[in-house]
């Protein structure tokens, strides 16, 4: 299947622009295109928004009702907000942009052997919302089925530009909104029968040879949002040996419930949350995959993973995101060297020999 | 902390038949009555992973010489700063060992001592090194000299015409102490080195545990070990062999190698044999100086005293070069797994901390060969070479009637042989009958029943209460007793039912039916794709390291030799899992995670096999009369 100005799918052979998919759908990409297991799916570009505002004819509107408007004034951000979303989402999608979409979609579903939910995600580009690199802050709608249904996720995604809280942000920052566009990205839903984090680092300690990870059962919306206490795992990235585990309470977990089409949060059994929500052999394929990541980016990674039940056991493990690992990579080089004096295994021959003797035998010399 | 303790010696009743087992060994070695307070003042670990076994009275000597050597070198030598050597006791035939601690006080005093004193040695490595070959390639050919034979009717005419003046009976005493002091010369040599290999070893270990909390042990082991050792040698001769033996179209020959005089002579009239034969004499001495114990048993069998062993896993891997297999180690493999990982950890370290892993890793590889290699010349060469005398010495007082088996001289401590001996040659003398013949076979008949009683019986895993924490550094790098091994002991384990937790000794994860070995006897019943389950293991075991697709031991650490082994092979291990062996039957499917350090009974898939070996497990006292033919043995560090 080939990409179009308006699509253009993970696996594709085109580099990925950031100003075109957003920082999401370029990461999807770049990670397809490593060789990592990323859901498959393609991504509604940036080109997709600019046609559709164009065609709705809405570009004026947004400039006029933005222009005058005081971040401090509440009452009127949100009215703004209000009016600019049912806007975005009541306008139909150009034709052109609509065609491509749809035979995207299929081209998709035409890679399973049933018709498979997909997910719709907002790929932002830079500055253009709050906290972009926040996981949970952008819009994600789950177990979407059909055109239909779809396509009004997207608007919502496109709409989402304009919440009042993205209005402020960028008013307060004077993020002009020349320019502003969203892209979308459509993804294979993940059946997760286990879901979480990694980090490429031990966020506590800033150890660069572990990997931390965080699993919990269902998918992995509970884990990032903090409401459930995860099993927490710690491995050697050089070993992919795991170092410690930590098993956390898991009282819940989001799973689907396709009557409904939608997700259910169900208490997790006594049973369930008192042993690891995945194996052994998961944890070590988890923490392959994040290292993987880190050595393609070449910079320490917090990957977001799911384990689908659709899928044979070695073929399950999904890699949902991969960013750089900001907080402690930025926070300036190595702090454990700099206590007090030098470390007492410094150096190296007999006078370290002589120190890490005493220190093993609790006769610090210090 | 835990409040639990272990049994104290003093409370702990001997088999039924073995009351009066404590005569049996010099009075130094066992606990005395009038002592009470000060042993149970002290914890004690029984030291299963070399001496598995009851040791028979003579059998103390390896024990002796070993542990008071590897003391000798902290307290005395180098003059380690927190260590002194390791007290050692005979409880109930088992050998329970103490480490010293040097008092705080004194500590300091000893840093600049033990710097001048290691520091030598570190920095004259090499050189020190080729000069201890020297030494113990000696020790060994004037121990390989002696001969115990028995004393001719009259002194032959020319040492009388000589004016020698003394007789062949001063030459047989001379040769006895010349066994035995000889043999404690060697083990001197074994830890001019030892101590230091791991003390540097310990150096690097600490500095790793500091800059990557929670570092798995095996991968500062896998930086460290070489892939080239000695130690492999002789398993890596009877591979060529086999090769050779391919190669020169003589695998046709190998039908019967129980018979080993057979086999060879049918190798050597045939066509291209005698090519074979003069590859086979070359590798046998030294590398057939092998033994499939640990060389602290008098029973251990050695490669070049019992060919039909070679010879079997010779054929045994003709067998699996004929299938096709690749049998040799994979040593590109692991150089390069060795490679990533050193490279891995050293790309995260600060400038400062990488000249420090650099030079301190250069170091540990420098000195590490030694720990691995002193094995092949002390245990393996050096104690065979003593045990086959040892042997030979009993036989000849068998002749003279002093007992009625070959081995009867086992069953006396070793002043008392020489008591013996005097005896022997005092009624040459004199002319007249010696004592011995009516006094040491009812006393040997009395000794043998006991040792058979103390053997029923397993040795608790310590005594006395523990420590709060283990911090002796010795006690952790050689035996592996972590403060949690010692908690596993005392059951406090809260591994789950059906698994069994170790160490990770070895990575990789492999499923397979288990094979339950508690004797080297029981080597040939191992099967291609087995997961090996033993008490310990030995070196020497190596022939079936390539048949089995992982290994789970009871006793024995990183450095323990099924550790080595497995990572050589790059195969999983777990080891020191306390009660696998007793606890797991041969036919159980076993999932063994070399990278967790957990074993876990799957299903039972076992058939036939099973049942067989559970009639075997049954019958405890076959077994254990079994491994007094033959004990698993580890080939030992220490």
């Amino acid at each position: 299947m080939t990409s179009t100005p308006y699509i253009q799918f993970f696996d594709g052979a085109d580099e990925p622009r950031h100003d075109l998919l957003g920082g999401k759908c370029a990461s999807l990409v770049a990670l397809t295109q490593a060789g990592m297991p990323v859901p498959p799916g393609f991504a509604i570009t940036t080109a997709s928004y600019d046609a559709f505002i164009a065609a709705a004819g809405i570009q004026a509107d947004i400039h006029v009702l933005l222009a005058d408007l005081d971040a401090d004034d509440v009452a009127e951000v949100d009215r703004v907000s209000a009016q600019l979303r049912f806007e975005i989402e009541s306008r139909p999608v150009p034709a052109e942009v609509r065609a491509d979409f749809v035979a995207a979609y299929h081209a998709l579903q035409a890679r399973f052997s049933e018709p498979v939910p997909v997910a719709v995600r907002s790929s932002a580009t830079a500055e253009d919302l709050p906290d972009a690199s926040f996981a949970g802050q952008q819009d994600t709608y789950l177990w979407l089925n059909g055109i239909e249904d779809v396509t009004e996720h997207i608007r919502r995604c496109w709409a989402s530009l304009f919440t009042s809280r993205a209005i402020t942000y960028r008013l307060k920052n004077n993020i002009p909104n020349e320019g502003l566009s969203m892209a979308v990205a459509v993804q294979k839903m993940v059946n997760a029968r286990a879901a979480g984090v990694a980090i490429t680092m031990d966020p506590t300690t800033g150890d660069r040879s572990k990997i931390v990870m965080e699993a919990s059962y269902g998918l992995g919306e509970l884990v990032v949002s903090g409401l459930v206490t995860p099993d927490n795992i710690t491995v050697d990235k050089i070993m992919l040996m795991v170092v410690k585990r930590v098993i956390g309470d898991k009282h819940a977990e989001l799973v689907p419930d396709p009557a409904n089409r939608a997700l259910v949060e169900l208490e997790v059994s006594a049973a369930r949350r008192g042993v690891l929500s995945i194996s052994e052999t998961e944890i070590t394929a988890i923490a392959a995959i994040a290292k993987k990541a880190e050595k393609h980016f070449k910079c320490p990674q917090d990957i977001e993973w799911a384990l689908d039940g659709d899928l044979p056991d070695g073929q399950n493990l999904l890699l949902l995101q991969s960013r750089p690992e900001t907080v402690h990579s930025s926070s300036g080089s190595d702090t454990r060297t700099d206590a007090a004096g030098p470390a007492p295994t410094a150096g190296y021959g007999i006078e370290s020999i002589t120190r890490s003797l005493l220190v093993q035998a609790g006769k610090s010399t210090d | 902390m835990t409040e639990k303790s272990f049994p104290s010696p003093y409370d702990q009743a001997p088999a039924a038949g073995a009351e009066d087992w404590k005569d049996l060994y010099a009075y130094n070695l066992v606990f005395q009555e009038n002592r009470r307070e000060v042993e149970e003042a002290k914890f004690w670990f029984c030291d299963s992973q070399h001496w598995p076994t009851v040791t028979k009275p003579f059998e103390t000597i390896g024990f002796e010489f070993a542990v008071s050597c590897l003391g000798q070198y902290n307290t005395r030598h180098l003059l380690i700063p927190p260590a002194n050597g390791i007290e050692f006791r005979i409880h109930n035939g088992y050998l329970f060992m103490s480490p010293v601690g040097v008092p705080e006080s004194e500590i300091a005093a000893r840093v600049p001592e033990f710097m001048a004193r290691a520091g030598h040695y570190f920095q004259n490595w090499e050189t020190l090194l080729e000069q201890w070959q020297g030494k113990i390639r000696g020790t060994i050919d004037e121990l390989d000299a002696l001969s115990f034979e028995a004393l001719p009717d009259r002194v032959d005419i020319n040492d009388v015409t000589s004016g020698k003046g003394t007789g062949p009976n001063n030459d047989l005493l001379a040769q006895y102490d010349a066994l035995i002091a000889l043999t404690y010369r060697a083990w001197q040599y074994h830890f001019e080195f030892l101590n230091l290999g791991y003390v540097a070893y310990l150096d690097f270990f600490s500095f790793c545990k500091e800059v990557f909390p929670g570092i798995p042990d095996q991968a500062v082991a896998k930086m460290v070990q070489g892939v080239d050792m000695e130690l492999f040698r002789p398993d890596d001769e009877l591979k060529k062999l086999a090769k050779l033996a391919v190669e020169l179209g003589l695998t046709g020959l190998f039908g019967d190698t129980a018979n080993p005089e057979q086999t060879l002579s049918g190798i050597e009239a045939a066509t291209a044999g005698a090519e074979w034969m003069a590859a086979w004499n070359e590798a046998k001495d030294p590398w057939f100086n092998f033994t499939v114990g640990n060389g602290f048993y008098a029973h251990d069998k050695y490669w070049i005293d019992h060919l039909e062993l070679p010879l079997g896993y010779i054929s045994d891997y003709i067998g699996r070069l004929q299938a096709g297999q690749n049998i040799d180690r994979p040593v590109a493999e692991l150089v390069a797994e060795r490679d990533r990982i050193t490279e891995e950890y050293s790309e995260l370290l600060t400038p400062e901390q990488l000249a420090a892993f650099t030079g301190k890793l250069g170091l540990a590889r420098q000195v590490y060969p030694y720990v691995e290699n002193h094995n092949f010349y002390i245990e393996h060469w050096t104690m065979g070479i003593f045990w086959r005398k040892a042997r030979q010495l009993s036989a000849m007082l068998q002749e003279q009637g002093f007992w009625p088996d070959a081995d009867g001289m086992f069953f006396l401590r070793r002043e008392e042989v020489r008591e013996a001996l005097f005896d022997y040659v005092t009624g040459w003398a004199v002319g007249a009958p010696a004592i011995g013949p009516s006094y040491w076979p009812e006393q040997i008949e009395r000794r043998r029943a006991i040792v058979d009683a103390l053997q029923s019986e397993r040795p608790q895993p310590a005594l006395n209460t523990p420590p709060a924490v283990i911090t002796e550094p010795f006690t952790l790098m050689l035996w592996g007793i972590t403060s949690d091994q010692i908690k596993n002991w005392l059951g406090d384990s809260d591994a789950p039912e059906g698994e069994f937790r170790g160490m990770a000794a070895s990575s990789g994860v492999a499923e397979g039916p288990a094979r339950v070995i508690s004797s080297s006897d029981q080597l040939s019943e191992v099967q291609e794709g087995d997961i090996l389950v033993a008490p310990v293991t030995a070196p020497s075991w190596g022939p079936i390291f390539g048949k089995i697709r992982a290994t789970v031991t009871d006793i024995g650490g990183m450095m323990s030799h099924a550790a080595i082994v497995c990572r050589e092979y790059g195969m999983p291990a777990v080891t020191g899992t306390g009660t696998a062996s007793s606890q797991i039957v041969t036919g159980q499917w076993l999932r063994v995670d070399g990278n967790n350090g957990t074993v876990t009974i799957v299903e039972d898939h076992s058939g036939e096999g099973h049942r067989h070996d559970l009639g075997l497990a049954a019958d405890a006292s076959s077994q254990l009369a079994q491994s007094l033919d033959g004990p698993i043995l580890e080939g030992s560090h220490a």
